[in-house]
């Protein structure tokens, strides 16, 4: 068995109800660091929510209801003491639609940072937080003569980029993707993957997908549900070459879904 | 078998043209079209009516240094009327500023509570009081300016008059903070709730969204929201009429009496000759109002313009 410092992730009999809708049912999964995990599945099955519940923005809805409990990197997040901002910081998210705030490049990238430090840093050391951030993501040379332009004129690639540069200046160790490609062309998404590929090793990576194409060339470990419940965990090359339940087998193949 | 699909096509045919539905499809759109166009012909009428009168008089004969310089207005002065409206303008434009000061962190504050952190049933409450409030008869503010506000300013600032500034300040303040509140809610409600959702999953506390992304994302349309209060602070009559005190002055205090344009129209229009130099004047009043709550408005709404540009 690995140790317990192997995983970012875990969760424990986590049951989820969005009012009487049951959405996820005893999903106990452990995400290991490091690597990039997918979730894959049809519409409905969970994924997302699963997802969505690591860094508990499921929590805006106002009538979801969690049992169970989601450790990240052995911590309960789901705990009563725990300050949602601190989870936040530690669990960065990516949406499906880009969604820079409508201010400039410069102030998106300091958002979260000026969030999380109560000190403000010389102008010299922000300009060098926004430098790094927008290097790692490889946007630095696109955008570094305009820092000061809005954020959403960007094209949608360099702003779905943009939205990864953000969390990064915070020291984030869990990065959520929720289908962070399904709003790009084939090329951004490409770009954007190469990105994501990385960010591997530095940040633990949990990506939703429907694109099965996507999954199997994009992650190290997969994970399939159906109907809320966890069906497989598994190396993607393993999951794809050969699945261990039907059920699997039938989605990856293009039987539903 | 041509010739029966030929017969279908021309039955078909009439009965587009001829139905009674097709009819009725014409009528409503002459009706819609008649409703859409009649603001535009309305506002067209009033002004060249009020025009008419206040225009020429104030293009020929009128004393414009005496108009705008002037705290005099004598107009029923048998040896020598003057005309000067420079104390009216500083009543409706006192009364006015300090029912921004009034109306601007109400309606704001209410505006923040019900789009950001009521839900469900506290949010339809609110909403229903807030039209409620909006839509109480000025005659009644001006009432409760009379009878309420009044001895307590007397009262509560040890003041000979309670009818002032100060009274008619926050009168107007509390009717225009409804509907300031309805559209600075609705600037609110117009921010994608993305950005909320991008705010707090980076970790920012709801109080951090409203002020760091919702509240700047909004601000053209608050700002219309502001401007449309002023807008309605300088239109209105009655309730200022009944708690400004209606005393030619200009005002160094807030615990001065003064007089609003609007009630000066309201209030001398009915005792003028009609045709009378008098009456021309209170048309030529009546012209300035138009022009500056007609720029008030246009620049709000060149200002909502401004946000769907981005």
């Amino acid at each position: 068995m690995a140790e317990l410092a192997d995983y970012a992730i875990q969760s424990r009999d986590l049951n989820l109800w969005y009012g009487d809708f049951q959405a996820l049912f005893d999903v106990n999964l452990a995400i290991r660091r490091g690597i990039i995990t997918a979730m894959i599945g049809p519409s409905g099955c969970g994924k997302s929510t699963f997802l969505r519940s690591v860094n508990r923005i499921t929590e805006r809805l106002g009538y979801v209801r969690t049992t169970g409990s989601i450790d990240v990197l052995g911590q309960d997040i789901t705990a009563e003491v725990v300050e949602l901002t601190q989870v936040r910081k530690h669990v960065g998210m990516v949406f499906q639609r880009p969604n820079p705030l409508p201010l400039s490049i410069r102030k998106n990238i300091l958002f979260a940072y000026d969030l999380h430090h109560a000190e403000r840093p010389s102008a010299a050391q922000r300009d060098e937080i926004v430098e790094k951030a927008l290097r790692q993501v490889l946007l630095w040379d696109q955008v570094k003569d305009d820092l000061d332009g809005k954020a959403t004129t960007l094209s949608l690639e360099a702003q779905q980029k943009l939205c990864i540069a953000r969390l990064l200046p915070v020291k984030p160790t869990v990065l959520l993707m929720d289908e962070p490609c399904s709003a790009l062309d084939p090329e951004a998404t490409a770009a954007v993957e190469e990105l994501i590929w990385d960010l591997r090793g530095e940040y633990t990576i949990l990506i939703v997908t429907h694109n099965m194409a996507q999954a199997r060339r994009a992650s190290d470990e997969c994970i399939f549900m159906l109907m809320g419940k966890v069906l497989e965990h598994s190396e993607t090359a393993e999951m794809f070459v050969n699945p261990a339940k039907k059920e699997t087998a039938d989605y990856i193949e293009g039987r539903y879904g | 078998m041509s010739a029966t699909a030929g017969k279908g096509v021309r039955r078909l045919d009439a009965a587009d043209r001829l139905g009674r539905s097709w009819w009725i499809d014409q009528i409503a759109r002459v009706l819609v079209f008649v409703g859409g166009i009649s603001a535009i012909v309305f506002i067209v009428a009033i002004f060249v009516f009020v025009a008419s009168w206040g225009l020429g008089f104030a293009l020929t004969e009128l004393d414009w240094g005496e108009f705008l310089t002037s705290p005099r207005w004598r107009p029923t002065s048998e040896s020598n009327p003057t005309y000067g409206a420079l104390a009216l303008m500083a009543g409706t434009a006192s009364v006015t500023g300090l029912a921004m000061l009034v109306a601007v962190p109400f309606s704001l504050g209410a505006a923040i509570f019900i789009s950001e952190f009521a839900s469900g049933k506290t949010r339809e409450l609110l909403k229903i009081a807030v039209e409620l409030l909006a839509a109480i008869p000025s005659v009644v503010w001006g009432f409760i300016g009379l009878s309420i506000m009044n001895p307590l300013i007397i009262d509560l600032f040890n003041v000979p008059v309670g009818l002032n500034v100060l009274n008619a300040g926050v009168i107007l303040g509390l009717m225009a903070a409804p509907i300031m509140t309805t559209i600075a809610e609705d600037a609110l409600k117009a921010v994608p709730d993305t950005y909320r959702e991008a705010a707090e999953a980076m970790g920012a506390t709801r109080l951090q969204v409203v002020f760091k992304v919702v509240l700047p994302t909004a601000k053209n349309g608050l700002t219309a929201a502001v401007l449309l209060g002023v807008g309605r602070g300088f239109g209105e009559t009655m309730a200022v009429l009944m708690a400004s005190g209606h005393s030619i002055n200009l005002p160094t205090s807030p615990f001065d009496s003064v007089r609003a344009l609007t009630a000066t129209i309201a209030a001398e229009l009915g005792e003028t000759a009609q045709g009378s130099e008098h009456y021309r004047v209170l048309f030529t009043l009546g012209v300035f109002l138009f022009l500056v709550t007609f720029v008030i408005n246009l620049t709000a709404d060149l200002v909502v313009r401004g946000i769907k540009k981005k």
